[in-house]
């Protein structure tokens, strides 16, 4: 008996003789005998709870979290504070231990949850349908664009190269199978250059996949960027930062097919990148080539309200190769995080949430571009993540800035080569001026040591 | 004796969402001051790029919030509270130090991008598990990445895909049986491969001369569950993946059925070249109402050149360990070594999402295999098979074993299928109206009319956690069910009666889509 079964001795015995065998070993013969184990798993023996909690607290204290490191580090997930509710629902265990509601009579707080947060998506977002939620954010692009080729019968791709790195390889994994090509548009200034994005599109253009804010921060004019693909006949599928949506004009305004975007900056922990959601918000004409969970409203047969899982003809338990995707997670613990984020919040509270990062932002990249070795990346302008130069190599600042108890951003050199001095710097309501203005002053501290040339770890 | 519940304890007031109990000028949150000088908000975002009007959000309090989900809380029903037999979901107990683990700080609130060498403790736990899984699976190398088990399904085609493309191949079909969960077909056209189904032979495994007859060197990959479907080990799974290896193709394990064999029998032996495990099953991940999980993959040596990038790896590079004194299951201390995201990887298949994977879940799995063991793992899916067999001969008894009979009589692994289908016939109730009746009863209703083959199909996966008496219980309310059913079949047929909603209109849900709510 572990501690988690319960099965007595005199328990075995009696399910033993009620199924007319000796052994439970009986039971596995049906496995041939060349392919059972014949051995124990080369693994450690059981540990008690306080043992394995040991354990795993030792292995955390070798983590820097932002708790331990005032958190810069943005790059699409973000270090926001999560209200205590949040915790205190998703621990319900009404919420945590449910299935997928197949049996919509016992599940129906799950799925009115489901069709709380839709509504949600679909007002910050400004088109009229969502889904309930899909695995992230860069498997929710690729999952577009998988839309786009059923909606278009066209095959290729235009992508900006503001789009998150991690949405475009998603996106290049997938196309292997989606037998899809994938066309690059590169950033000027800071901003998808928009003569080489319409040069670019064509009439064979399934999609024209942008970012904004992009992966430097930078609002993108989605409308005018837009307008070429609608002149293709091309969707519009338009990655978003959900958090600022309370300020910046909604894909739907700017004639977005498809938004879509990684709900992590509601109501999710950083998790070291997961669990988190991806949203998925489209127009009306492509309800049934939506991928994922649907709530819908419906009654009983008492006329009572209700719901339940919609649109199921869609999905692979039902259409099986036919299906639009084969998804069936909605991670609907992480979109009621969401939901009940975005009700703390309200409607109030997210729009000065929204305003309070541009303006903390707009201070944090005035201060640290006044720091003696930093230049602006680019002058566009960003709403709660912004992209600077530095004039000496970024890992050795980091690195210095770490000592100092500060992760000061995203080094862009791996995914951006033509960056190979660029640093992203994100900001959340947890970062306080004081921290900002520590920011500089370790910044310029770095920068002069490295500029004198001073090992780490000398001061 | 299960009595049906007389008075229900789930809320039955009609449904309002947060929306209808907004009030304008009400709030929760209070949000610091900007501290910093403020500027127009158009001096620093040009004016068409700003939103005119913010998004509808609900306008409520706190308290209203945390009593709104309260009570919807309670119009669900959960596995804390009831026994869950859902086939093919492995419906096991969701350990709370599980949770505890995931909350602490250095992993809640660890960023994802964070420099490795300050995130050693997050690496070598992805590792450790890695190795675990490797070792439980039979297969040398494991990537973590995939978000589901659909994912990894998908993840494994792709593999198979560039392990052809490497070899110069070029391949179009991949098989699966009619048993195998829907995903597979779906999985497989997402990977830009035609689906082709296997027939099932009258043991419930795969039919060797349907098989024979459908490979050919189109086949690039046939995915198996094995046990399948139906609870059942495959006896020719040796003879299979000899016919599969040896026209080239590789062989995919859905690991949704793991939970039958974990230290009896692991897929690597059985020849499988990928494999998929649902944590959110056999490893105790709480399935959320449908998510998260995580769906990680092991393979075998020829398919590791293509995993997905990045990969977390062991460097032997002292200096940088700060000795952690933590065992893997060689014995080797992981202290003296540093751990790594490799992206250096030219053949992989790229990314599949995001950063490196469901980390949360990765804790909770890690802290489930350290406190079973290896020992405690072999007795769980021991306790699972002995579990599913007791049931199975409850069920054969009486009324059950007359309308309810097995699909296929022998002993079954870890779960096994009921047809209806007498069933329905001599009492005129469909395997939906038992399984509606026994909502009533306060239990979750097995998987119904899945798989596809078996007639008014009722799949029943008890697990491990689950005591005889639970079991006995869920086989007495079936009795029940059953002989008032005799006697008046129209109770069961308009169950349920003491859930919060009765039977809900699908057909007007699907007609007329309302989506979301109006505002």
């Amino acid at each position: 008996m572990t501690r988690y079964t319960s099965a007595t001795p005199a328990d075995r015995a009696q399910m033993l003789a009620a199924i007319g065998v000796d052994s439970v070993e009986e039971l596995f013969e049906q496995v041939p005998e060349p392919l059972r184990l014949g051995r124990a798993l080369e693994l450690a023996p059981g540990l008690g709870e306080a043992e394995v909690f040991e354990r795993l607290a030792a292995l955390a204290d070798r983590n820097a979290d932002a708790e331990e490191q005032v958190c810069f580090l943005g790059a699409g997930m973000y270090d926001h504070y999560v209200p205590a509710i949040v915790e205190a629902i998703t621990q319900r265990s009404e919420f945590l231990t449910p299935y997928t509601p197949y049996q919509p009579e016992i599940s129906q707080g799950g799925l009115q949850v489901m069709f709380e947060f839709q509504t949600a998506m679909s007002e910050l977002t400004g088109l009229p349908v969502s889904n309930a939620g899909l695995y992230e954010g860069p498997s929710s692009l690729a999952s577009a664009a998988y839309l786009a080729i059923a909606a278009t019968g066209r095959r290729r791709f235009v992508v900006s190269r503001g789009v998150h790195p991690h949405s475009r390889e998603t996106l290049a994994t997938y196309a292997e199978g989606f037998a899809a090509s994938l066309v690059e548009v590169g950033l000027t200034d800071g901003l998808t250059d928009a003569d080489a994005l319409a040069q670019a599109i064509d009439g064979e253009t399934a999609a024209v996949l942008l970012q904004s804010p992009n992966f430097l921060g930078a609002v993108e004019d989605i409308e005018a960027l837009g307008a070429t693909a609608k002149r293709h006949g091309a969707l519009l599928i338009v990655a978003v930062d959900p958090i600022t949506l309370g300020v910046l004009k909604s894909p739907g305004e700017c004639g977005a097919d498809i938004a879509i975007g990684e709900g992590q900056p509601l109501g999710n922990r950083l998790d070291f990148g997961g669990p988190s959601f991806g949203f998925f918000c489209a127009s009306e004409e492509q309800i049934r080539r939506m991928p994922g969970r649907i709530a819908g409203e419906t009654e009983d047969v008492d006329g009572r309200r209700g719901f339940v899982l919609a649109l199921q003809t869609r999905e692979q338990h039902i259409r099986r190769e036919r299906a639009t995707n084969n998804i069936c997670t909605a991670q609907a613990l992480n979109a009621l995080a969401a939901m009940v984020h975005l009700a703390w919040l309200g409607r109030r509270g997210f729009r000065e949430l929204g305003e309070l990062l541009v303006q903390r932002t707009a201070y944090a990249r005035q201060r640290l571009a006044a720091v003696e070795g930093v230049e602006l990346l680019h002058e566009a302008p960003v709403a709660r993540e912004f992209a600077l130069c530095l004039d000496a190599p970024v890992t050795a600042v980091l690195e210095r800035c770490a000592e100092r108890g500060i992760a000061a951003g995203y080094p862009l050199a791996r995914e951006y080569p033509e960056y190979p001095d660029g640093l992203l710097v994100a900001i959340t309501e947890r970062r306080s001026r004081e921290q900002i203005d520590d920011l500089a002053e370790a910044l310029g501290a770095a920068l002069a040591a490295e500029r004198l040339g001073e090992g780490v770890g000398a001061r | 004796m299960t009595e049906p519940l007389g008075e229900a304890p789930m809320q039955r007031e009609r449904a309002i969402t947060i929306y209808e109990r907004s009030k304008e000028g009400r709030r929760a949150a209070v949000l610091p001051a900007a501290e910093v000088p403020e500027r127009p908000l158009e001096e620093l975002i040009p004016a068409h790029l700003l939103r005119s009007e913010p998004p509808r959000l609900p306008e409520v309090s706190e308290p209203e919030i945390v009593r709104h989900y309260n009570r919807l809380s309670r119009r669900n029903f959960d596995l804390d509270s009831g026994f869950y037999p859902l086939g093919s979901c492995t419906m096991k107990h969701n350990p709370r130090l599980n949770e505890r683990v995931a909350a602490l700080p250095g992993h809640a609130r660890l960023h994802p991008a964070q420099d490795p060498r300050r995130a050693q403790g997050a690496l070598e736990l992805m590792w450790l598990l890695q190795e675990s899984l490797a070792e439980i699976c039979g297969l040398p190398h494991v990537s973590l990445q995939p978000s589901a088990g659909s994912h990894g399904e998908l993840a494994g085609l792709l593999l198979t895909r560039a392990y052809h493309a490497d070899r110069g191949e070029r391949r179009t079909k991949v098989l699966a049986p009619d048993t195998s969960h829907g995903t597979n077909p779906a999985s497989v056209t997402m990977a830009g491969y035609e689906a082709v189904k296997v027939a099932t032979d009258e043991r419930g495994g795969v039919q060797m001369e349907d098989l024979r007859a459908k490979i050919d060197g189109e086949v690039a990959c046939l995915m198996l569950t094995n046990p399948n479907t139906l609870g059942l080990f495959d006896q020719n799974i040796a003879e299979i993946a000899g016919l599969i290896h040896a026209a080239g193709g590789t062989l995919y394990y859905d690991g949704a059925n793991l939970n039958a064999v974990m230290g009896h029998s692991r897929p690597g032996d059985m020849g499988f070249d990928i494999v998929h495990v649902n944590l959110h099953k056999s490893f105790s991940q709480p399935h959320g109402g449908g998510g998260p999980g995580a769906g990680p993959i092991a393979v075998s040596a020829r398919i590791e050149p293509f995993l997905p990038r990045p990969q977390v790896i062991r460097r032997p590079e002292p200096g940088w360990g700060q000795g952690g004194g933590l065992e893997n299951r060689r014995g080797q201390s992981g202290g003296g070594a540093y751990f790594d995201l490799d992206f250096e990887r030219p053949k992989s298949i790229g990314r599949l999402r995001g950063f490196q994977g469901n980390f949360g879940v990765f804790v909770r799995a890690y802290a489930y295999i350290l406190s079973l063991g290896g020992d405690g793992l072999a007795e769980a899916s021991e306790t699972a098979v002995l579990n599913a067999n007791y049931l199975k001969a409850r069920l054969a008894e009486g009324r059950a074993g007359k309308r309810l009979p097995v699909a296929f009589a022998r002993h079954c692994m870890h779960e096994f299928v009921l047809s209806g289908a007498p069933m329905k016939r001599e009492l005129g109730l469909a395997t939906l109206d038992l399984a509606k009746r026994l909502l009533d009863f306060g239990f979750h209703p097995p998987t119904v009319y899945f798989p596809l083959l078996v007639e008014e199909a009722l799949m029943i996966e008890p697990t491990e956690t689950e005591t005889k008496e639970s079991l006995d219980a869920f086989a007495e309310a079936l009795e029940l069910i059953l002989a008032e059913a005799e006697r008046n079949p129209e109770i069961a047929r308009s169950a349920p009666h003491s859930t919060p909603v009765r039977r809900l209109d699908e057909v007007r849900a699907a007609r007329n889509p309302v989506l979301r709510q109006p505002l």
